[in-house]
């Protein structure tokens, strides 16, 4: 149960509403991250050529017309196929509930710069024409577009709003959404994280420069965190939306629970514009458990943020090591198989994992030929997955650029 | 340029503007957008377009002329010949 009253309501997850490299729903995700399938494949990035990513291929016109499309974004249209996923998989009647009380609350990496490039480079095959610059750069690139966008699609009149926390954006939308409940703002909340990287050559060109840029002849192994060859992050698109409310809510629809969120916490390095802090990782962690009031020993599964940095990995390994100094805890990462899914990331990663409370498997995490000696630990799980007697608990690590930490533990209802 | 190679780019350029909607049956005298679901910004969006893919420009006192069909290509004749 948990310690204290830290959290005034149980909070848990009733729906699941994602796209990803490797399914565009939690089934089809989480099979194959079970077979170890890579969804990587190589693409054209503009003025870059081919280069690995994560891409999906939902169909965007289920759940939004042409023209919302048109006028909306892919990080927008991503989000908006998840939330409506998830409110399907929840059982959640809109017609029947004061849409003043459901809010969307979504975490991102960034935004805004697939639109800026494209007007940016229409310009230039245009004389330099600032005439011809869209109407629509600036609903397109206000930082709350892609919540916007579900609140528009879905008749929601509640607040929405996203989270700007790099790549602990996925964690942050989710513990934005829990903070929304608790505080009374809303009831139900369409909580998590999107990505729309892929579609922009910038942020290629970016790690390109910083030479983390991930690559390997078979593009289906250029992701390979922890693996002693790693180089590099594969940027992927993706989402993860949750439907969440309180257990009683919950309880009194009749819904079918998927996990309840017990602890979570966040916080900053104050050391580094990117290079991770295991000191503060290690806080941020011990916080999270302190919270659920659990100790490290009860937590079956830690899936690390490993994004396939030399430096990240390193890190994240330590600080990991340190807290989960026990034999019960196993430890895996999902960015073999999808890449780094940006602001989808945390949430996105977590839903692959929570299926282990029915199923008692434990996916790996893929592409490590070789592990990298400063990054062995007990208890990975990679390349193979593996079966337990059961699965309760779960952490799940997110971080970012500026020094962000963020984890969220789930249990077992 | 016809009046028909005018309706033409008009209809074209409407139809990726408002790509949900069906043209086949539109009553060129009526007015647009009690026909279509078209707003303001989809007729900026026309505006844009005609600068764009035709560079004929559409001074903001002139949008009512983009009322229908029929006033459209009376307009904007002179402007491609």
């Amino acid at each position: 149960m948990l310690k204290g009253t830290w959290m005034n309501k149980r909070i848990v997850i009733t729906g699941i509403g994602l796209t990803s490299p490797i399914g565009n729903n939690l089934t089809e995700m989480r099979k194959n991250l079970i077979d170890g399938k890579s969804g990587i494949k190589s693409t054209e990035i503009r003025y870059m050529g081919e280069k690995p990513a994560g891409l999906c291929d939902f169909d965007e016109f289920k759940y939004q017309k042409k023209k919302t499309r048109r006028r909306g974004t892919r990080a927008g249209s991503i989000a908006i196929y998840c939330a409506n996923e998830a409110v399907l998989d929840a059982g959640l009647n809109l017609e029947e509930i004061d849409k003043n009380k459901i809010g969307v609350f979504l975490g991102l990496t960034e935004h805004g710069n697939v639109e800026t490039e494209e007007e940016i480079f229409q310009m230039h095959e245009n004389d330099l024409n600032y005439n011809l610059w869209s109407i629509h750069h600036n609903p397109r690139t206000v930082a709350n577009a892609p919540a916007g966008e579900v609140t528009l699609n879905l008749g929601i009149t509640g607040p929405h709003f996203t989270v700007g926390a790099a790549c602990a954006g996925g964690n942050m939308g989710l513990i934005q959404g829990i903070q929304q409940i608790q505080l009374g703002e809303v009831d139900y909340a369409l909580c998590g994280g999107v990505s729309e990287s892929p579609q922009t050559f910038g942020i290629f060109a970016a790690f390109n420069a910083q030479g983390a840029l991930g690559s390997h002849d078979d593009v289906t192994k250029a992701s390979r965190p922890l693996c002693k060859t790693r180089n590099g992050i594969v940027i992927a698109e993706g989402g993860c939306v949750y439907h969440i409310e309180s257990l009683e809510s919950a309880e009194k629809r009749g819904a079918k629970i998927y996990a309840e969120v017990i602890g979570y916490a966040y916080n900053s390095d104050a050391s580094d514009f990117v290079l991770p802090n295991a000191q503060r990782q290690i806080e941020c962690m011990h916080k999270a458990i302190d919270r659920a009031g659990i100790t490290a020993e009860n937590i079956d599964i830690v899936n690390l943020h490993a994004t396939g940095t030399v430096m990240g990995d390193i890190n994240e390994v330590k600080a990991v090591r340190e807290v989960f100094n026990n034999q019960n805890t196993y430890v895996n990462f999902t960015k073999g198989h999808i890449g780094h899914s940006m602001g989808a990331a945390g949430a996105l990663e977590l839903a692959g994992n929570i299926p282990s409370f029915e199923d008692g498997f434990i996916h790996p995490g893929i592409n490590v030929e070789e592990i990298d000696p400063e990054c062995a630990m007990d208890n990975l799980v990679i390349n193979k997955a593996i079966e337990t007697n059961t699965v309760n608990i779960i952490l799940n690590n997110s971080f970012g650029m500026l020094g962000i930490n963020s984890s969220v533990i789930v249990r077992k209802v | 340029m016809t009046t028909e190679n005018v309706k033409e780019i008009v209809l074209d350029i409407i139809a990726d503007v408002a790509p949900d909607e069906e043209l086949d049956g539109l009553n060129p005298a009526e007015s647009l957008r009690e026909q279509l679901d078209l707003d303001s910004m989809d007729f900026l969006d026309i505006v844009m377009e005609l600068r764009k893919r035709h560079k004929v420009e559409v001074p903001s006192e002139d949008y009512p002329h983009l009322a229908t069909l029929n006033s459209c290509v009376e307009y904007l004749t002179p402007k491609f010949a």
